[in-house]
Order: structure tokens, then sequence, then C-alpha cells
């Protein structure tokens, strides 16, 4: 067990070293010069092109550039914006929490959703409340972000006057103010999520449903309720907790258009500008933390595993 | 009860009266179309930072309505010979750290944007030459030739004043915590999310400032920058979708306020930048001039924006002293835009690519041209090119024709020169006419409005009318909505937002 728990550790650096590699490769590949954005209105002169090259390091070639990353890397300095001057690392552990927060609460919006939708449109198969879920949970995969975000603006902020439309308050600084910025968001997205957990939750219920195990269980007089929650839930979380933790990654990754309609200030947008503006320093600074964050919550899903089914941890 | 018993009481109610005042005084919160760039005057270059520094950096000079330069900081101006300019300052006006504004921090502040690494007014101010303190309130000028648009590049962030004390102890971190000597005085920024800025009781004006803090929050998204307005958590936005123009009409809490701005939209067209110039319409001018003829700019700015825009066929506003005014907006006459095809023995449909920067607005805008154009004979090919990757093909002559803006300035030389001369750092399509370029120093060399119009009236004849380097389509009008709670808001062609004077009721 530790043995293998060292093993994927160890995996995490060279997974990290790859990716930084492929950021600054493709970066190389990507149309737009960074020096002619910084250099705006002056972009037809040369000279000025080449002074921002030179200050930017863009005049090395690629691998000094990688290296001299790399070393301020190992000494935790992610390096500085372009664009607005701040160091990548503050920048980050500022948006880090907004990502944080909105990205577990749509995550525990759509697991409660989701999973429980699940369970009874699986225990009540073909039935009319195994039809609503699931129309549900189609209009909620299909709905795009942007537009269900805007409509929740406009009803509950325009008409109803219930919640303010966009911006993010803290929990900090005021947990109300907070959750009342948050709360939309992250229904938004972690009702798009729901459907995505609920077909999952269903199709892995109805196959432990059918299992042997399950018929033993019912032949031996238990409770239905018992049979399902006890017996069948249990082996049919598995690749739940598998989808779980990737959606949960693809959360703290930062959900770009949901961010943007509500202008909160968090990972999606974060990278989306640095992108448009050739923000470098802070592309690959997002990137590198955003696969830390995917790399290790892997790592959690596998021993959430081993909880969950003991049977694996031989393996 | 004697006079002298009331006397210290009249005192203290007055002074209670002051300080309750200044605490009810109430907060504004702007919405901006997008996050400003670094908050520090000499590395500076979006638009949104400069409606941030209205609030927050007072100019040396600035513009009234008519586009008139008027003193800020400065109490005076007269040009002693035509390559010395002798400023005088206002007295008495301290930066935001309590520092004294004065010639030497006028002086300062010019080497700063002048000589510093990066700078983005070395080229508005490359005409400066040297600045001398005369007295603690006189500054001195010298330039390397007469340049008239040089007093107007001091409306805007070259002649904002810093305080050499906290630029000399913050160096390039400057604009991490700008120190200026404007109404209001940096409280914080977190990126992407909101400015915050608090009143300056020091301000030299600050009578007429009334109120304690102002709150700038960029939404990209217009649609929820509207939301935000109508539901009461932001008190003045930018308006940059036309379309949302009829909701707030509507809306009998808000007030839109629109002004003809400075800024333009035209079709570059690749002249002589690099192979892809090789093309009909790169190299023969009755080409160009069949494209010009062929779009209706009204319906144009009718279909894509709520017919609100100003049609135009040249660079300088309306709004200008200087606009050219026997140079009219081109009429469409598809007789003669098919004449010169012919004449000009290409075979139709003549292929054209138009590059454009990749949003619904101005791929709908190209949509339409593209079906203008083809009824004349040409085959319009729309490239939508993400905003950086055109600036770049823009600048390297990967393009055939693009259509771009330009935010525009007070004085017509910025809308002019670099788009024009041969020398321009932003003539793109490398348009080069010995002519035009002699004509184009010379409205710099020249003072006098009236001589300057008639220099860019016979500069636009050989280089819009004859040569057709480019073909200018509108002026957009800058668009701010507000509650009506807010008074005493008027918006100048520059499309700042000036809170001196302005109320919250």
């Amino acid at each position: 067990m530790w043995g293998w728990l060292l093993r994927r550790l160890g995996q995490i650096i060279p997974t990290l070293l790859i990716l930084s590699i492929l950021i600054f490769a493709l970066q190389q590949l990507m149309p737009g010069d960074p020096a002619i954005i910084m250099a705006g209105e002056e972009r037809g002169d040369p000279q000025v092109l080449a002074e921002i090259r030179a200050e930017l390091m863009l005049d090395r070639p690629i691998w000094e550039q990688y290296l001299a990353w790399l070393w301020r890397l190992l000494h935790g300095d992610l390096g500085f914006s372009w664009r607005i001057r701040q160091p990548v690392g503050s920048l980050i552990l500022e948006k880090l929490p907004v990502t944080l927060q909105l990205g577990l609460m749509a995550f525990a919006i759509a697991v409660a959703i989701g999973v429980p939708a699940g369970i009874v449109s699986a225990a009540y198969r073909d039935r009319p409340a195994d039809w609503a879920a699931n129309a549900i949970a189609l209009a909620g995969i299909s709905t795009p972000n942007f537009w269900m975000g805007i409509m929740f603006i406009l009803l509950f902020s325009v008409q109803l006057g219930w919640l303010p439309p966009s911006g993010y308050v803290p929990l900090t600084e005021d947990w109300r103010q907070s959750l009342a910025t948050t709360i939309m968001p992250a229904f938004v997205l972690g009702g798009s999520i729901a459907g995505v957990f609920m077909r999952h939750t269903r199709a892995a219920m109805i196959g432990a449903l059918e299992q042997d195990y399950v018929r033993t269980a019912r032949a031996k007089g238990l409770p239905e309720r018992v049979v399902v929650t006890r017996h069948a839930l249990r082996n049919a979380l598995v690749p739940v907790v598998t989808l779980g933790t990737i959606e949960l990654g693809r959360l703290l990754a930062g959900a770009v258009l949901t961010e943007q309609i509500f202008s909160i200030p968090g990972f999606g947008k974060l990278i989306v500008d640095a992108v448009f503006n050739r923000d470098y320093p802070v592309v690959q600074g997002v990137v590198v933390v955003t696969a830390l964050i995917f790399v290790t919550l892997s790592l959690i899903g596998d021993i959430l595993y081993m909880a969950i089914n003991p049977r694996l941890r031989a393996a | 009860m004697n006079a002298r018993l009331l006397a210290p009481l009249a005192i203290a109610a007055s002074l209670a009266g002051a300080a309750v005042e200044a605490q009810s005084l109430p907060n504004l919160r702007i919405g901006l179309r997008e996050d400003p760039d670094i908050m520090d005057p000499t590395l500076a270059r979006s638009f949104v930072g400069r409606i941030v520094f209205a609030s927050l950096c007072d100019k040396l000079f600035d513009i009234n309505d008519k586009l008139e330069i008027v003193p800020q900081l400065a109490a005076g101006y007269r040009w002693e010979n035509p390559k010395t300019l002798l400023i005088t300052l206002r007295d008495g006006v301290t930066f935001h750290d309590g520092e004294k504004m004065d010639a030497e921090a006028v002086r300062y502040s010019l080497m700063r944007h002048l000589t510093m690494q990066g700078s983005f007014r070395r080229g508005e101010i490359t005409d400066l030459d040297s600045a001398e303190v005369v007295d603690p309130l006189t500054v001195r000028l010298r330039l390397k030739q007469p340049s008239s648009p040089f007093l107007s590049q001091l409306t805007d962030r070259a002649g904002m004043v810093v305080s050499p004390k906290a630029a000399e102890a913050a160096g390039r971190d400057f604009g991490a915590k700008p120190v200026c000597a404007g109404p209001f005085r940096f409280v914080e920024r977190v990126a992407q999310d909101r400015i915050v800025l608090e009143r300056f009781a020091n301000y030299w004006n600050a009578a007429n400032i009334h109120f304690s803090r102002v709150t700038f929050q960029p939404i990209t998204d217009s649609t929820a920058r509207l939301a935000n307005l109508q539901s009461g958590t932001l008190e003045l936005i930018e308006v940059t979708s036309p379309s949302d123009v009829p909701s707030i009409r509507r809306d009998r809490r808000l007030a839109l306020s629109t002004v003809d701005g400075l800024g333009y939209w035209s079709v570059i067209f690749n002249i002589g930048n690099g192979v892809r110039a090789q093309t009909p319409i790169g190299q023969d001018r009755r080409v160009r001039e069949a494209f010009d003829l062929s779009i209706d700019r009204e319906a144009l700015i009718q279909v894509a924006y709520e017919g609100l825009h100003t049609p135009s066929s040249q660079p300088i506003p309306p709004a200008s002293p200087m606009h050219v005014r026997d140079l009219r907006v081109t009429a469409r006459n598809l007789d003669r835009a098919k004449a010169l095809l012919r004449e000009a023995g290409v075979r139709t449909p003549v292929p054209v690519d138009l590059m454009v920067a990749n949003s619904p607005e101005l791929r709908q805008v190209a949509e339409v041209m593209q079906s203008m154009v083809a009824e004349a004979g040409f085959e319009l090919r729309i490239v939508a090119t993400e905003f950086a990757s055109a600036l770049q093909a823009g600048v390297r002559g990967d393009f055939q024709a693009y259509l771009s803006g330009w935010s525009g300035r007070p004085d017509p030389d910025g809308n002019v020169w670099t788009f024009m001369h041969s020398r321009g750092a932003q003539n793109d399509g490398k348009y080069s006419n010995p002519e035009v370029d002699g004509l184009l120093d010379g409205t710099r060399a020249e003072s006098g409005p009236a001589e300057r119009t008639a220099l860019y009236a016979q500069a636009f004849r050989i280089a819009l009318t004859q040569d057709r380097a480019r073909a200018f389509l509108w002026h957009p009008k800058i668009l701010v909505a507000h509650t009506t709670r807010l008074q005493g808001f008027s918006l100048l062609p520059d499309g700042l937002i000036r809170l001196q004077g302005m109320r919250l009721r």
C-alpha cells in the first residue's frame, strides 16, 4: 500500500515536467506575438519590438526561456504578469480560494442532486420517476451555461432583486454576501454536471442491482431499502467516484464562461484573459497549478476506491 | 445668550456638519468593459485604463467639450517660440502621498515618460528634447522641432504627473500602487475583479468631488454588465453593445448618455506590406475605389449598430474643429463601382480576403459588407481572426484588407500621422506617398487650426480620394448608461468618465 502510494507520488513530477514542456512548445505555436501586443500603438516600430523582446527574454532560444522559467519555479517564483506586473504566484493565490469555493459548491450541488436522482431512477427503472429524472438530467446537460447564467441573473437579480447579479465577496469578509454572490454560478455549474452524475449513478446502480449478491440479499429477505443502499450502492459508487474526481478537477480548473457571465474573478477568467493578452507567465503558472490539482485529485480518487472497495487493496 | 457663548457652538456645529458630510458622501460603482492593464501612466496602454486614470491622475491639461485644451494641473502656458513651451503650474497642489506637485515633479514625470524602458508615452512626446525647472511653479519645455500636436499629448497620459518620491521608490512596480495628484487615491486592486479608489481630501478641486469611494469593476459580458446596472449593483456602465440600447431607453430608472467619439473604423488595404499586397485591390486604386463605392455606410450602421454611429470617409471626426468638411461621405454608387472594375480590367468576381477581429458584432459587419460588395463584383472572404493574432497579421502584412478600429485622439494628428505617413508605426498597409508625408509633416509644424485643416484636406485628397489608401467607414458613438439618481454627468468626445461635479441623489 505504501509502496504504491510512493510510486504514485513519484509519477507526479515527470507528469508535471512533461506538461510544462508541452506548454512552452504550444506557446510557440500560438499565433500573436506577445511583443506586438505589448507594443500597442508602437507595434510598427522594430526598435520598440526588439526592446520588449529583450526585456521579456523572447529573443532567446526557447530552451533557454524554459530553463530560466524552470529554475525560477524551483525557487517558488512563477514570474511576473506581463500585462499588469503582479507576481503570478500572488495572482494564483488570490484566485485559488475563489475557484475552490465556487468549484466545491458546484460539486456539492451536483452530487446532492445527481447521485440521489440516479439511485431513485435505477430503483424505479422504466417508471415515471425514472423518466422525470432522465428528462431533467438531459435538460441540465444540454442547456448552455452562459444562457442559463443570463436567465438566472435576469430572474433573480433584475426581476426579483434577491441576489447580486455578479461580483464576488470572499468568505472571510462576509460569509452571507459570499454565499449570495456564488450561489447562482454554483447552481449553473452544478446543474449542468448533476445530470452527468445522475446518468452514471443510474447506470452503475442498474449494473449492481443485477448482480448475484443483490439477488442473494433479496433472497435472504432483506428489505429493498437495505438492499439498495447497503449492498448495491457501495459497489456502484466506485465509477461515480472516478467521475467525481474528474469533474471536480474540471471545476477547479476554472469555469470560463460561468465566471465571465457572473464576473467571478477565478481561474477561468485569469487564464482566458492571459491567453488573449499573450501573458505567457500567467498561462504557464495557471496551467501548472491546475495540473497539480488534477494529479492530486486523481490520487485522492484512487485512495477513495480502496476505502470504498477493500478488494482493490490487494492489487 | 450672548454671541461669545454661541461662537464656539457654531464652530463645533459646522465642524460636525463637515464631518457628517464627508462620511455621508455616497460611493460610486462603475462597470468597465474589460480589466485595465497596468495602472502606471508611463506603461499603460488600454482605453479602459484611461477611464480609471481620469479619477486617479490629473494631467497638466484637459480637453473641454469643444476639444479645446484647458489647464488642469497647469495654470497656463505660453509658446515662447515654436520650439519652446513655458508652462506655469497651479499652486498648492499635493500628491496623494502629501508631496508637493511642483515644477521638479513635472520635469521628473515627463522625463520618466520619455526615457523609462518600455514607456508607451515615448512615441507621444518624442519631440520633447528637454525640460527645465524655471522656478517651483514654472517649467520650460524645449522641443526638437515645432510640433502643434505636442500640447494635446499633455491632455492624456503623457501629461499625468506622478509623485517622484513614490515613483523612485517603486520603480517598475509603481503601477501596483500609483501615486498621483488626482481626485481619488489608490486603495486596492484585485485583478479582474475591482479597482478601488477613495476620495483624496487634499485634492485641489475637492469641493467638486461628491463621492467618498469609487469602485471600477470589469464585466466583460455586456448583458451581465447591464443587468448589474438594472439591479442597482452598479451606478454607471460603459455600453459596448448597441443592441442593449433599446432596453436602456425603455427603463425609466436609467439614462443613456451618448457623444460622438474621436475614433473611427476603417478598412485598411495592404498596398505595400509584403507579398500579400500583390492583389488587384492592393495594386489598383480603381479597384479600391470600386470597393469603397459599393458600401452603403448608412445601411451598414443601421443593421449592425442600430443606426447609432456616424458614417464617415475620413479619420478626423465631425466633433473636431479640424474635420475636413469638404470631404463628403462616400455615397453608394454601384454603376460607378462596376465601371471602375471594368476600367481596371480585372476579372470579376474580384476575390478579397477581409480580416476582422473575431467578435459576433464585427463578423456581422463583415457579412453585411460581403453582400454589399458582391453586388459590385467582389467576392469577399471573411477571415475572422482572434484579436491578438490579427494585430500580428496586421504588422507583418499577412492580410489583404483589414477591418480595424481606432479609439481616437483629441488632436487629429493622433488619428492620422501614424496611420498614413510612410514612417507611421500603425501604417499596416504600408501606404507610402512622399507628397502625403510632406503634407502630414506640415500639419505638425503649422500651429493655426485653419491652416492645419487646409493641409489635412490636401493630404486626404491625395491619400484617400486619389490613392484610396483606406476606406473610412464610421465614427462610433460613445455610450454610457447610468442610474437617473446620478446627476451632473457629461460625456466628452474622449469617452472618459470625469467625476468632477457629479452627484448621486
